[in-house]
């Protein structure tokens, strides 16, 4: 009665594609190798990456087809979660190849990192590493297609030249389409990437145009795209409930009872192992439909071993952080000059105390895997921002090769950097292994809220000095974060360049932890989301207490001459003077009860500045009106149109989380579990946010993640420019801020 | 289990499910309808809306059984209306999906609001799509992709375009 739907992966979706080979359909194959990965370049071994990657696919790189009728295959090789990737890597190669977007067509590459170099979503890292790369993979592409054209009109290549589509001899007046140069082109052999020419960036025509999401259409009509959406002959569905407690482990189940409940297939405890990121311990259903397993598993009651994290809870973590708080920091992160000296000489000094919540991803496609064994064989389906260390774990959990394994890169319904975590794939392959059949596991909202890598919480003590003339002269944190085996945890480390770090003569960071077993992970813009908030909140209570303006005293500080370790005080000054000026800081006359805030951060290499204009009412409900942003990554925006997309939800994803988001944990086990108690941002508190871009001249960054950062602070300014009450812990409780 | 006749995009399909089973995973594992999507299973997000009889509805709350004569759209079907097709436009005009992944439901409620009240206010616009989660914040567009479908100008500070 299932309908199979087919999903458009190189593997399944043959027919969507153009034939193998310039052999088989007179088309060309480009393979181009990337610096460090020397192989000559064979249209067969382009044609099984490009078609149907193979378990040992060959060291070199495959991109680029174009069929006798002019239509350019382009492999998008990076998982796409949102961020545009997939629209993005493309338009690189395709302007430098010199062809029509409209003549494009993209394919997902599977996860094949002998072919495809860093195939992962994560740190905003794809437009740094990918920026030239692919440009010159277009480039080699297009030199063979003028190499093919001279050759075939005996004319020096030197006298050749391309626009969209074709290469033309200006002195003869030939022309030549593309589509009829691609199987002559294909024996040409490949240049070094390192020695073509790039295009002037004046003369592009795809970069720095706005181009739509590629699935866009597919999106609109109800295409299927997802992880979710996959299904296979002969499939079954699985759910797997794993011990509430982190580390606690399943001793045994009223199995055969919920084993007779309808369309349960099977049902079995999972020992698990040790690594939560790997494989946890519980009860795993499979059953002829999602609904029937879900349900199955609602009627489970394990007894459960809650092991060594039974007694952990957000209370027992506040409390020891007020007792390490006051103490001595256990370590000493950075020391410039002497700052107990310098804050005994200072004319003020302010002291505070900030904290922020754990939080969780929450992409809004649950977590799910498909897995199929064929023997020792197996293949995968999932949405991931990180598919091969996915395929290491299931390798060294299941000791199976890892050559063994393919995984097909679905498109993410979010990421956020859940989806850098792979513990999904692990279940599914172990559950499949059993049941002999292709698998589906999805998690619940309930599972993803309860067993997420979150953000880690922080407490931060600050006390700053300043001199006669409100300048900041002294800076001292105490950082109270977490630590796992007496290591810091994934995400809960402070950086010793923090700003403002090297802007302050006498500083000092110091930092104690406290373990805990709670899994923790990178969330968008990992660190910069929480450091962000209490370093740009502080600095702006120090502008207060100086009697200055708030961005004033910021821009006194990077206006500082002298070099800063890596960050560039000109760029972040000019994005905060362009933000002042867009904003109407200072001049613009705010309707009742509106106040602006201001807050400026450096992350994933792109400076951002931000004003937020907000109120609060009686009630004490904060509404934020308006945002602006301005930002610098670069030389190029490469595509405008969704650049503005990427800034808009970061701002939002922010506003959302200094609003209402916080994790708690109470007997070792998450507290909330679906949207209703964690309440993720809806539209009626998301502002329209103005977004604008400073062009400088460094190689282009990525836009995932830096405008996050900035906008928690700069609501939480407004805030206390509405009210004069200053927001010191997330989320924002608007208890405090009630007047009535 | 039971047979059910379900008026689904306009065609008649029989399915056999339990009566409780909600209509959301009957579309999307009986029917094989994917384009409607689970994302919290309990009436907070929205990404399962689909139509009844014209009405937005979250179908991960709709039992099979209760759906009866009345006609299902969801967003494989939403196009066949001249609304539906005009709210598509828009959204690939506007480039609102980042993920995509709320973008059926969000649709799906936009179709069903216009086709009710053709020029709403942005109050009104705010009622009806509050209910829609989109985890990617791609709010500030489809604001703009509403006001488009329903042929009024962008609204105050956002960006047209
Ligand atoms: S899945 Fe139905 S409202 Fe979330
Ligand atoms: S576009 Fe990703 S959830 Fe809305």
């Amino acid at each position: 009665m299932n309908a199979h739907v087919k999903i458009e992966t190189p593997r399944l979706s043959r027919r969507t594609m153009l034939r193998a080979g310039a052999a088989a359909g007179g088309g060309l194959f480009l393979s181009a190798r990337l610096p460090g990965i020397a192989a000559a370049a064979t249209e067969q071994t382009a044609a099984r990456t490009l078609n149907a990657p193979t378990l040992n696919a060959p060291a070199l790189n495959a991109y680029v087809k174009i069929a006798p009728d002019g239509l350019v295959t382009i492999v998008a090789k990076n998982p796409e979660c949102g961020q545009g990737v997939k629209t993005m890597l493309p338009m690189l190669i395709a302007e430098e190849l010199d062809v029509d977007w409209k003549d494009v067509r993209i394919v997902q590459a599977m996860n094949d990192p002998v072919t495809y170099p860093r195939q992962f979503a994560g740190g905003s890292l794809a437009t740094p590493m990918n920026w030239e790369p692919m440009r010159r993979v277009g480039a080699a592409g297009r030199q063979m297609l003028i190499q093919a054209a001279a050759d075939t009109w005996g004319v020096p290549a030197g006298e050749c030249s391309t626009e969209p589509g074709l290469v033309r001899h200006g002195a003869s007046g030939k022309s030549l389409r593309y589509g009829e140069l691609a199987a002559r082109a294909a024996t040409v052999a490949p240049p070094k990437l390192e020695t073509v020419t790039l295009k002037d960036p004046k003369t592009f025509r795809i970069i720095g145009r706005a181009q739509a999401n590629i699935d866009g259409p597919a999106i609109v009509s109800g295409k299927p795209l997802y992880g979710i959406d996959v299904e296979l002959p002969g499939m079954k569905y699985a759910v797997f409930h794993k011990c509430p407690v982190f580390y606690g482990r399943c001793l045994e189940a009223n199995i055969p009872e919920v084993k007779a409940m309808p369309g349960v297939i099977d049902l079995h405890v999972i020992e698990g192992n040790k690594d939560l990121g790997g494989l946890s311990s519980g009860v795993a259903v499979v059953a002829d439909s999602w609904w029937h397993a879900n349900k199955a598993r609602a009627a489970l009651t394990p007894q459960w071993d809650e092991g060594p994290f039974g007694g952990h809870s957000t209370d027992g973590y506040d409390a020891r952080a007020k007792t390490l708080a006051p103490a001595a920091p256990q370590q000493i992160l950075r020391k410039d000059g002497d700052v107990d000296a310098a804050l005994a000489g200072a004319a003020k000094v302010v002291e505070a105390e900030y904290s922020y919540p754990f939080v969780s991803h929450q992409p809004l496609e649950p977590q799910n895997c498909t897995a199929r064994w064929d023997g020792d064989k197996l293949e995968i389906w999932t949405s991931t921002q990180n598919p091969e260390p996915g395929r290491q774990l299931i390798a060294k959990t299941l000791g199976v090769p890892a050559d063994h394994i393919a995984i097909h890169m679905m498109r993410c319904g979010g990421g956020f950097g859940r989806r850098l975590s792979n513990d999904y794939m692990v279940e599914a392959a172990t559950i499949a292994k059993r049941a002999g059949v292709p698998i589906k596991l999805l998690w619940s909202r309930e599972d993803d809220m309860r067993h997420d890598m979150y953000r880690p919480g922080g407490y931060h003590s600050f006390k700053a000095g300043l001199d006669t003339s409100g300048k900041l002269v002294a800076w001292k944190t105490h950082f109270v974060t977490f630590s796992r085996d007496g290591k810091v945890v994934n995400s809960g480390d402070l950086a010793p360049s923090e700003f403002p770090a090297h802007f302050v003569p006498d500083l000092q960071f110091g930092t104690s932890m406290m373990e805990t077993l709670i899994p923790t992970g990178p969330m968008r813009a990992p660190r910069s989301n929480a450091m962000s908030f209490v370093h740009q909140s502080f600095l702006d209570e120090l502008a207060h207490a100086a009697g200055q303006d708030p961005i004033a005293f910021q821009l006194a500080l990077l206006d500082q001459p002298g070099a800063h370790e890596g960050y560039d005080a000109p760029r972040m000054a000019a994005v905060v003077r362009a933000v002042a000026e867009r904003s109407g800081w200072g001049k613009r006359k705010l309707p009742p009860g509106h106040a602006l805030g201001f807050a400026q951060y450096y992350s994933h290499q792109g400076y951002f500045a931000e004003v937020v204009e907000a109120s609060v009412a009686a009630s004490g409900r904060v509404k934020a009106h308006k945002v602006w942003v301005v930002g610098d990554v670069g030389s190029q925006v490469i595509n405008p149109l969704n650049a503005e997309n990427q800034v808009q939800g970061a701002v939002l994803d922010g506003i959302g989380q200094a609003l209402g988001l916080e994790i708690t944990f109470a007997k070792g086990r998450t507290q909330q579990s679906n949207f209703g108690e964690y309440p993720l941002i809806r539209m009626a508190d998301a502002p329209p946010v103005d977004v604008h871009f400073l062009v400088s001249n460094h190689p282009p960054t990525g836009l995932g993640e830096p405008a996050l950062p900035p906008v928690i602070p700069a609501l939480c300014n407004a805030v206390f420019a509405a009210t004069g009450k200053r927001v010191r812990s997330l989320p924002i409780d608007q208890g405090m801020l009630k007047t009535v | 289990m039971a047979a059910y006749t379900i008026d689904l995009n306009g065609r008649k399909r029989s399915v056999e499910a339990d009566a409780d089973m909600p209509l959301l995973w009957v579309l999307r594992d009986v029917v094989g309808a994917k384009g409607t999507k689970f994302g919290c299973g309990a009436a907070y997000c929205g990404a399962c809306t689909v139509m009844l009889d014209g009405a937005a509805i979250r179908s991960c709350q709709m039992p099979i059984s209760r759906v009866g004569a009345r006609k299902v759209t969801t967003i494989e079907g939403v196009g066949a209306s001249p609304v539906g097709a005009r709210v598509q436009a828009a959204w690939l005009e506007v480039d609102v999906a980042q993920c995509g992944y709320c973008q059926a439901g969000q649709i799906v409620a936009a179709t069903a609001l216009l086709q009710k009240t053709p020029k709403p206010t942005d109050a009104e616009i705010e009622a009806s799509m509050n209910g829609n989660l989109c985890r990617c914040a791609t709010y500030n567009r489809i604001r703009t992709a509403i006001h488009k479908a329903a042929g009024m100008p962008t609204p105050a500070g956002e960006v047209a375009a």
